[in-house]
């Protein structure tokens, strides 16, 4: 099993913190992981993105030109990374932010309103762990409790306060791809 | 007996009891700190002598066992033959961020930089003013003799105006050169240092102030003051087409309008600061 | 003594010299970014010293040591310029001091005079490289366009420096300490040659949890000062007898003889391999990806992984060399180790090269298309 996870979307998202969380949970579940960012000169309001890899066996490349998932959490990153979803893969969008659909035939797009499920948290800033929460609801690895173990270790240490509604994301994340994905098309 | 011999301890020839400095007043002995090497220099330099007085100076501290010496790249590039302390060849400029190494990694040590007005001033002018901005404790013995005189000749950035060079054939020019660099004015207003000196090796008394000022700057390290520089006035016989009198005399009358001697910076007995006159360049906003 | 090397068909050449014990030290496993192994690795190797002047992309490692070597007792200083690093690196050696610097390809030139005077010194020192894309300001992305400098001396006069490469961040963090031992044994400064992806990237590593005490290693010649020694010592590089500059030039030369005993190297997949890959550092995890690919593909192909450039493990590749049908060589560079491996294979098969400039990190699929495209083609240089 590998799993090439693309993250892109604006400076400031969070997205190197998402690709961080799903490294630090995917390593806890007994993975090999890595987590390789790549950002504009811009500490904020630039591009930002950043490729995690998780595997059973030992990982070469840290970068892929093609990925299994790619989560877009802004329009430009879909036009740019959605055309690089391996057939058969998958795309989550952050469909706060991006207005327009995926049109490919081949791979599973959902559509996660993750900026509008934060803010009914009271909380617009962990929108990115409600997308990292819908990749639950696609890839059964790493498993919940990893992904929990990753929220306390890395966000608890300095923000213990935080933990609690970053788990109430992930989980809200999770809902909201899955109900998605049942639904009758 | 001769006076050598005593000074050397040794029992003459016929096996009688050696005469001691009880019956022969010894007053002129190689420093304990140097060798016996004999020196490269040219006839009349004075690195000889500044070599002398910094033997003189680790041996009145007692320092040559924890001294470690950091030689430049120029004329004094074989001084570490001269000493017997432990000591580095540094490449052409280094020596203070080799000498900040040093200390650091050990402030029992005493470690002093011997190096030339092209060493300090031109390659080496930015370990120079980063070594004193932030205050090493390092004593720097610097010897402007306005020349690159182990390469030839060459014009040298504390060359005077008007100075004949090989690289400034008709005399230097300042619209094309610029100004020699004082080094002692350059470096006062940096709070790292804590001793800056400028003395003329030109006569016994004024060797005899080198002595005074060499002893500050020793001891502005030892006290844990901050850096301290002696910048000597020396003389390049062979390169200035002088004789060593004449060169001796040619500080006293010219180089000293360019580079007044005193004191320019004294942290380590402040009070000092006002019994000896300071250069009026020297106060300019340095305090402020 | 790397976690890479415990891996089957990985070979160790060196095994007569292990430098430091193999004792299990309690650690943690964790996510670790590049940068960041190699400062731990260093004081975790008993880095004393350090010196370095800010440059991306490997600035993680002086702000990682500003706070812990002080808080060990031991020395950082944020030097003026990467030339007063060098020649800080040089003095804090030659007094007998483990220290280092760190910086990327502009600044590695500006130390290349002083790197010259450390060897000519004999001194051992840590140099890291964490490479970008050149020349001149070049990128900060990943690059191996400094092969040539760091293994064929860098700067003037005959030397070399020990070279390493690390691929992942676990040797990351455990090349320093190797290199501090290589450094301390053969008296010549040693090279770590990182990228910028591998600065950058995050891994599991297992760091141990304690920072083992300093040893002191004896070091005779060392300017300390001359304290009760019989003799002064002097740290030097000027021999202005030619017979004399000839002789220590000779010293030298056998110094980097005898180091080829620390030959190391990482092989996969090589018992029945027709095609042979050659690789280091980032190149060599994208070159496993592209073998893992072309294997599929039903290609009977292995990967070599020099971890020492210089010493170069010439004949383990000649040995290579004579099982396969192909040797393909890939790199983030014009073509520079390449000629290493031209040198061991000499002529026994032919010897094909694929790279990428300017700070490019091609992906798996384009190496594996490049090696498919050029099977049977032979030596296109």
């Amino acid at each position: 099993m590998k799993n090439e996870v693309l993250i892109a979307g604006f400076g400031g998202q969070g997205i190197l913190l998402m690709g961080r969380l799903l490294a630090e949970a995917a390593m806890k579940d007994g993975y090999h992981a890595t987590w390789f960012p790549s950002y504009g000169p811009e500490m904020r309001g630039g591009t930002a993105n950043c490729t995690t890899i998780f595997s059973d066996e030992e990982i070469g490349s840290p970068i892929a030109a093609c990925y299994d998932i790619v989560i877009a959490m802004n329009q430009p990153s879909l036009e740019r990374f959605g055309p690089k979803v391996r057939p058969g893969g998958h795309l989550l969008v952050n469909s706060s932010m991006v207005p327009i659909k995926c049109e490919r035939r081949d791979i599973q797009c959902a559509y996660v309103p993750a900026v509008t499920i934060a803010g009914q948290m009271a909380q617009e800033r962990v929108a990115n762990v409600v997308m990292l929460g819908s990749l639950l609801g696609i890839c059964p690895a790493p498993i919940l409790s990893a992904y929990e173990e990753a929220i306390r270790s890395i966000i608890g240490v300095k923000k213990p306060e935080l933990v609690k509604i970053n788990l109430d994301a992930l989980a809200a994340g999770r809902a909201a791809v899955e109900e998605q994905l049942c639904a009758p098309v | 007996m001769s006076i050598e011999m005593a000074m050397m301890g040794k029992a003459s020839a016929d096996d009688r009891p050696a005469t001691t400095c009880d019956d022969v007043e010894c007053v002129m002995a190689r420093p304990a700190s140097m060798t016996d090497k004999l020196m490269h220099y040219c006839p009349g330099c004075t690195h000889g002598i500044i070599h002398r007085l910094v033997g003189e100076m680790i041996d009145e501290f007692g320092l040559l066992d924890h001294t470690v010496g950091v030689c430049p790249v120029g004329c004094s590039v074989f001084a570490y033959e001269y000493f017997q302390c432990d000591a580095i060849e540094a490449s052409h400029g280094r020596a203070p961020a080799v000498a900040t190494a040093v200390k650091r990694t050990d402030s029992s040590r005493f470690v002093f930089t011997y190096q030339g007005d092209g060493d300090l001033a031109s390659i080496g002018m930015a370990e120079t003013i980063h070594a004193a901005a932030r205050g090493e404790r390092i004593t720097i013995f610097f010897v402007n003799n306005g020349i690159y005189g182990m390469t030839g000749g060459q014009m040298a950035p504390t060359s005077l105006i008007g100075q004949k060079t090989t690289t400034s054939p008709s005399g230097r020019i300042a619209e094309t050169t610029g100004m020699p660099i004082g080094v002692c004015e350059l470096l006062s207003s940096l709070k790292g240092v804590a001793y800056l000196a400028r003395v003329p090796i030109s006569s016994p008394k004024n060797i005899n102030t080198a002595r005074k000022y060499m002893r500050k700057a020793i001891r502005a390290q030892l006290e844990n003051k901050g850096l301290g520089l002696v910048e000597f006035l020396s003389t390049c016989p062979v390169q200035w087409a002088m004789s060593p009198i004449a060169a001796m005399k040619h500080i006293d009358n010219t180089v000293i309008k360019t580079f007044p001697p005193g004191v320019f910076v004294d942290r380590v007995d402040p009070v000092d600061a006002t019994s000896t006159p300071m250069p009026a360049v020297a106060h300019t906003g340095a305090e402020a | 003594m790397s976690a890479t090397l415990e891996h089957p068909g990985a070979k160790n050449v060196a095994a007569e010299s292990e430098p430091r014990g193999t004792e299990q030290v309690a650690g943690t496993k964790r996510l670790v970014k590049g940068n960041e192994a190699l400062a731990l690795g260093a004081v975790h190797g008993g880095l004393e010293a350090f010196f370095g002047y800010p440059i991306t992309p490997q600035n993680e490692i002086p702000e990682i040591l500003s706070g812990l070597l002080p808080s060990l007792g031991r020395v950082f200083l944020q030097a003026e310029s990467e030339v007063a690093s060098i020649n800080m690196v040089y003095g804090a050696s030659a007094a007998g001091h483990r220290t280092m610097t760190s910086s990327s390809s502009p600044g590695i030139s500006l130390m290349m005079e002083g790197l010259s005077y450390i060897a000519g010194a004999r001194l051992p020192c840590v140099i890291i490289n964490v490479m970008r894309g050149g020349p001149g300001l070049g990128n900060i992305a990943p690059s191996q366009a400094d092969y040539f400098q760091a293994c064929k001396g860098g700067g003037h006069g005959d030397f070399h420096s020990l070279v390493l490469a690390p691929w992942n961040v676990q040797e990351m963090f455990e090349l320093p300490a190797l290199a501090f031992d290589l450094a301390d044994r053969y008296r010549t400064p040693v090279f770590i040659l990182a990228d910028a992806v591998l600065g950058s990237m995050l891994e599991p590593a297992v760091v141990p949890d304690q920072i083992p005490p300093l040893r002191k290693v004896s070091k005779e010649w060392a300017t300390v000062g001359r304290g009760r020694r019989a003799v002064k010592n002097v740290v030097n590089s000027l021999y202005l007898d030619p017979e004399v500059l000839s002789a220590h030039n000779e010293t030298l030369q056998s110094t980097y003889r005898e180091a080829r005993r620390e030959i190391r190297y990482d092989t996969r997949f090589t018992d029945d391999a027709e095609i042979l890959l050659v690789a280091f550092g980032i190149a060599a995890r994208v070159g496993l990806s592209a073998v893992r690919l072309l294997r599929k593909q039903g290609m009977r192909i292995g990967l070599l992984r020099p971890i020492t450039l210089f010493p170069f493990p010439s004949d383990a590749i000649k040995h290579l060399a004579k099982q396969v049908r192909q040797t393909f060589v890939f790199e983030l560079n014009s073509g520079q180790m390449v000629e290493d491996v031209r040198l061991a294979v000499n002529g026994i098969s032919p010897v094909d090269f694929y790279g990428r400039m300017g700070g490019v990190l091609p992906g798996p699929e384009e190496l594996a298309e490049q090696i498919r495209s050029r099977i049977g083609r032979g030596d296109s240089l």
